[in-house]
């Protein structure tokens, strides 16, 4: 088939069409897990250890066996011949001291969905119940008598690390999971020849992700056939299925994981949970559907938490503040287990503790630590946060050493604006960027310079209160992942993805993707995409998703990669299609397909616009296949897989203002902007409506919300009533603007939106509560800034009992 | 058991519950009203939100047997009989008031029962008023311009907006 130029007519990508998704979705016709019921179904729940750390001497389930309504009662004892394998870590990350070393094997623990005869947080489980109903099942599990030989617990991530302390998991010998370095230039040469070394400490506390449907699985066992369906709360249906096949040794093609409409997920549903595995092994057992819904306060525990890491940041910079090295030294909080993906989320951070600022030498080492709590995983921006606030905050510290504004200092550093990939310190390739436009535009819009002059003249007041500006200059990794880039990160799957279209002859169209939406949208946007590029209308375009008897192949929906790789797939798959289909169109039109044109939706002689053909005329024609040319097949599909040559990096600039109350601490967000360059746009709305998400999450993680345990391993903040995620009465309006720089890595410019406001306001709200504190003499504050943290900073400065 | 009955989006039920059952429940798994959705154990989150005789309750924080003889409208109660969305519907629609879609039954029920208790629109008041409503993925911004934009649209047609049980 000739390869022609088809310039391309963009009737719906970039317009802000309604979505698709919402009608069902407003009217109560959603469909997720808990709306589903199967005849025969049972209910399972579990009986968890309420100690962090203890060996079973025994479980006893006689007193539950014999409850109201109960089916069967199992322990891990009971189930630990059902699994082929352990709960998979899939990025298993070793020590690794040097850049240029291998990487050693990775201390992955054993971990078993049920406990067999230690538990290692609180929250793990100890025995499965089913029964008729939830609340038999409930009732039954307070009936489950186990005996708890408690063990030493550790909590604190620094005091694991130290000879005494008992060790989690014994064959390690320590609670060190791993140490893990990258380096690029003769980092301690530029430290200790550097004018100027600034270095803080961080703390990002321990999140609970709360997506508002908390997890559940169903389970269809067909016994006759050997199969299951699994309709599970997930991101990853994909994955999920590769993965129960392994823990499950069962053959995949015997495993259907659906994904029903799922009620977000922040990267808590991207993994492979215990409940999953416990569920199909029972419905196995049982030959019945079994049923699972997490309840809220059971989520605090079972369910991932995210961040949980100490930075220890520095950086070296000339007197005039002109960046020469960055250099990080972290500790994070594994928790008791790997979980899927824990020990790569540092790793996602690890390239970007330089922000978008020049700098010739660059360092991250990060100790990756066993502690009795839940596990850590990927939580909204996976180690991208953790960066980004380390940068954001050290870049106002050097600001202040060097006795520059705290703008001033970033457009000092910038990288200047680029359009094709550019080496930078940590040793990516970052695809283009524009940061200082879009700090140009935060500035202006929160009118920046004026608000510097109102705290000159006023000594930092506004109506008693005291005024605060922060910055955060940020930038992202998206667009997971380019595969090699994988393997050499040790990951344990490809980061491409997949999709298909099928033209039928009724003129519709049917779009099959690899990626697992739960919010994002993706049915309108994958629409505006292939409406585009098939000159056909959206609402002619059905996208299927989530189901792996229907999307077969794909590798779901995490790290802001959705349209930049599936939507890639997509793009190209459609490009498929307009090949075949010019071939058809020249032979029916009696042309050569270098004299058609593809415009305004359909293929025109070139000089004859009249002669046409359109993507549907052409479907029909391919599947009645009366008169096709020569070696054309029938029927016009496609279908295109999209591995991702590099990633993209959205970038932006988000200006907070805040008034403190000195007398209570509360801090007032009185302005927030942000302005995101996520290359090319789809769909509008639906890129603000992501930013505002994200940027509320935030505030949420910068202000509010901070997971506790106590020392004996007990989480304090276990419920929704004592860990506070933000109702609208405590959010702002933010005001939104973009720059766009379009990404050079995929055909069609984009780079991704999902983790941007997740990633880059943290550092915002921080640098605008100590920027009001600090005419008090508070010289250091750190997340969350709370109004208790910021009252008894107030009151550490001004002498008082805080 | 007890025996109750209501009138569940205008349509009179009768069922046999046992005293410990919660009105979501009741309506999702007795009714199979599953718009209605549970996304906490503590009364915190608003998601399982309905209007029980016109005000806006949390059904997890209501024994069905509470409900008896009451008028309760659900989400599913609230589009017209031809598919026509409510005013709050089609403004949360218009106006990207929705992602995941979860928490969107219980905002709107409480959008609406704060628009019929007469409340102030301005931005504080509509924020004030859906603090026992959590959603995670929206940050609240179009929720309440959706509520504010059909709270005047609904001042400007008062008929036929109350919902189904009406």
């Amino acid at each position: 088939m000739t390869q022609v130029a088809e310039p391309e007519a963009k009737r719906w990508v970039g317009g802000g069409i309604l979505r698709k998704e919402d009608p069902e979705l407003l009217t109560g016709q959603g469909r997720y897990v808990d709306d589903l019921v199967l005849p025969g179904m049972q209910w399972m729940a579990f009986a968890r250890s309420p100690v962090a750390h203890a060996n079973l001497t025994s479980v006893d389930v006689s007193a539950a066996q014999g409850m109201p309504g109960v089916t069967a009662v199992f322990t891990g004892q009971d189930l630990a011949g059902d699994w082929a394998a352990g709960m998979p870590c899939a990025w298993p990350i070793g020590d690794r001291v040097m850049p240029d070393e291998p990487t050693a094997d990775a201390r992955i623990p054993d971990h078993w969905p049920v406990a067999k005869d230690r538990v290692r947080y609180q929250g793990e489980i100890v025995a499965v119940v089913v029964a008729d109903s939830r609340e038999h099942a409930a009732d039954a599990v307070s009936e489950v008598q186990v005996d708890y030989e408690e063990l030493p617990v550790i909590t604190d991530m620094e005091a694991a690390l130290r000879d005494d302390a008992p060790v989690i998991h014994e064959a390690f010998g320590s609670n060190r999971a791993y140490t893990w370095t990258l380096a690029n230039g003769e980092v301690d040469r530029v430290f200790d020849d550097a004018p100027v070394v600034v270095k803080e400490r961080y703390y990002h506390p321990r999140l609970i992700p709360n997506a508002i449907e908390p997890r559940g699985v169903v389970v269809q066992p067909i016994p006759s056939q050997g199969e299951v369906t699994i309709w599970s709360a997930t991101q990853i249906p994909h994955i999920l299925k590769t993965l129960m096949a392994l823990v499950m040794n069962i053959h995949e093609a015997k495993i259907r994981v659906i994904a029903p409409d799922v009620g977000g997920g922040f990267g808590s549903k991207l993994n492979f949970y215990a409940e999953e595995a416990a569920a199909v092994a029972v419905a196995r057992r049982l030959g019945v559907p079994v049923k699972w819904i997490e309840e809220r306060s059971e989520a605090y525990l079972a369910t991932i938490h995210g961040r949980d890491v100490i930075q220890d940041m520095e950086v070296a910079a000339t007197e005039e503040g002109k960046l020469l090295g960055a250099r990080v030294k972290l500790h994070a909080d594994f928790g008791a287990y790997l979980q899927l993906v824990t020990p790569g989320i540092p790793l996602l951070g690890a390239f970007l503790y330089h922000g978008v600022y020049d700098c010739q030498a660059y360092k991250f080492e990060c100790t990756g630590v066993f502690t009795n709590k839940t596990p850590t995983d990927a939580y909204r921006g996976a180690g991208r946060p953790e960066a980004t606030y380390a940068i954001e905050r050290i870049m106002d510290a050097l600001a202040r050493r060097v006795g520059k504004d705290p703008a001033e200092i970033r457009e000092l550093n910038f990288i200047p604006p680029f359009s094709e990939p550019r080496e930078v310190a940590s040793g990516l390739q970052f695809d283009s960027g524009n940061y200082q436009a879009t700090l140009d535009k935060a500035k202006e819009l929160v009118g920046y310079d004026e608000l510097r002059r109102e705290q000159q003249a006023s000594g930092g007041r506004r109506d008693g209160k005291l005024l605060g500006v922060g910055i955060s200059t940020y930038i992202e990794i998206c667009g997971l992942a380019p595969s090699q880039v994988l393997a050499a990160l040790k990951y344990g799957a490809g980061g491409w993805d997949a999709a298909t279209i099928r033209c039928h002859p009724t003129g519709k169209v049917t779009v099959v993707t690899g990626t697992s939406p739960h919010g994002q949208g993706h049915v309108t946007t994958w629409s505006q995409i292939a409406a585009d590029a098939l000159g056909v209308d959206p609402d002619d375009i059905e996208v299927l998703h989530g189901d792996t008897a229907i999307s077969p192949i794909g590798m779901d929906t995490y790290g802001s990669r959705s349209l930049a790789v599936g939507g890639t797939a997509l793009y190209k798959a459609a490009e498929k299609i307009r090949a075949k289909a010019r071939t058809i169109a020249a032979h029916e039109l009696e042309v050569a397909e270098e004299d058609l044109d593809w415009k305004d939706g359909k293929f025109q002689v070139a000089g004859a616009p009249d002669k046409a053909k359109t993507i549907p005329e052409i479907a029909f024609s391919a599947w009645t296949a009366h008169a096709l040319p020569a070696d054309v097949e029938p029927g016009l599909f496609a279908s295109a897989v999209y591995d991702p040559p590099n990633f993209t990096f959205p970038a932006g600039a988000h200006i907070c203002v805040v008034e403190v109350d000195p007398d209570t601490g509360l801090t007032r967000i009185v302005k927030y902007v942000a302005v995101d360059d996520c290359g090319n746009i789809i769909n509008p709305m639906i890129v603000d409506g992501q930013v505002h998400g994200g940027v509320a999450q935030g505030i949420a993680e910068a202000m509010y919300e901070e997971a506790i345990y106590d020392e004996n391993g007990t989480l304090l903040t276990g419920n929704m009533l004592s860990y506070r995620v933000p109702s609208a009465a405590e959010l702002p309006t933010f005001t939104l603007d973009r720059t766009v720089t379009p990404s050079p890595t995929n055909p069609m410019g984009v780079k991704g939106i999902g983790e941007a406001g997740t990633i880059a306001s943290p550092p915002a709200v921080v640098n605008a509560v100590a920027d009001a504190l600090r005419p008090l003499g508070v010289e250091f504050i750190d997340l969350p800034v709370s109004a208790e943290r910021v009252w008894r900073a107030i009151q550490a400065a001004e002498g008082g009992q805080g | 058991m007890r025996r109750i009955a209501c009138t569940v989006n205008g349509v009179r039920r009768e069922a046999e519950v046992e005293p410990r059952l919660l009105l979501v429940y009741f309506l999702r798994e007795t009714l199979g009203l599953t718009g209605t959705n549970v996304g906490c154990d503590t009364t915190s989150c608003g998601a399982c939100t309905v209007l029980l005789n016109g005000k806006s309750v949390k059904s997890c924080n209501v024994l069905a047997v509470q409900a008896d003889g009451a008028e309760i409208t659900t989400i599913e109660g609230l589009a017209g009989g031809d598919g026509q969305l409510h005013p709050l519907q089609e403004a949360f629609r218009q106006h990207h008031g929705l992602q995941c879609g979860y928490c969107t039954p219980g905002m709107i029920m409480a959008g609406l029962g704060l628009i019929q208790s007469g409340a102030g629109m301005s931005d504080a008041e509509v924020r004030l008023g859906l603090e026992g409503n959590l959603c995670r993925c929206t940050g609240y911004q179009n929720i309440v311009t959706a509520i504010q934009d059909a709270a005047g649209k609904m001042q400007a047609a008062p008929a036929g907006v109350q919902g189904g049980s009406e």
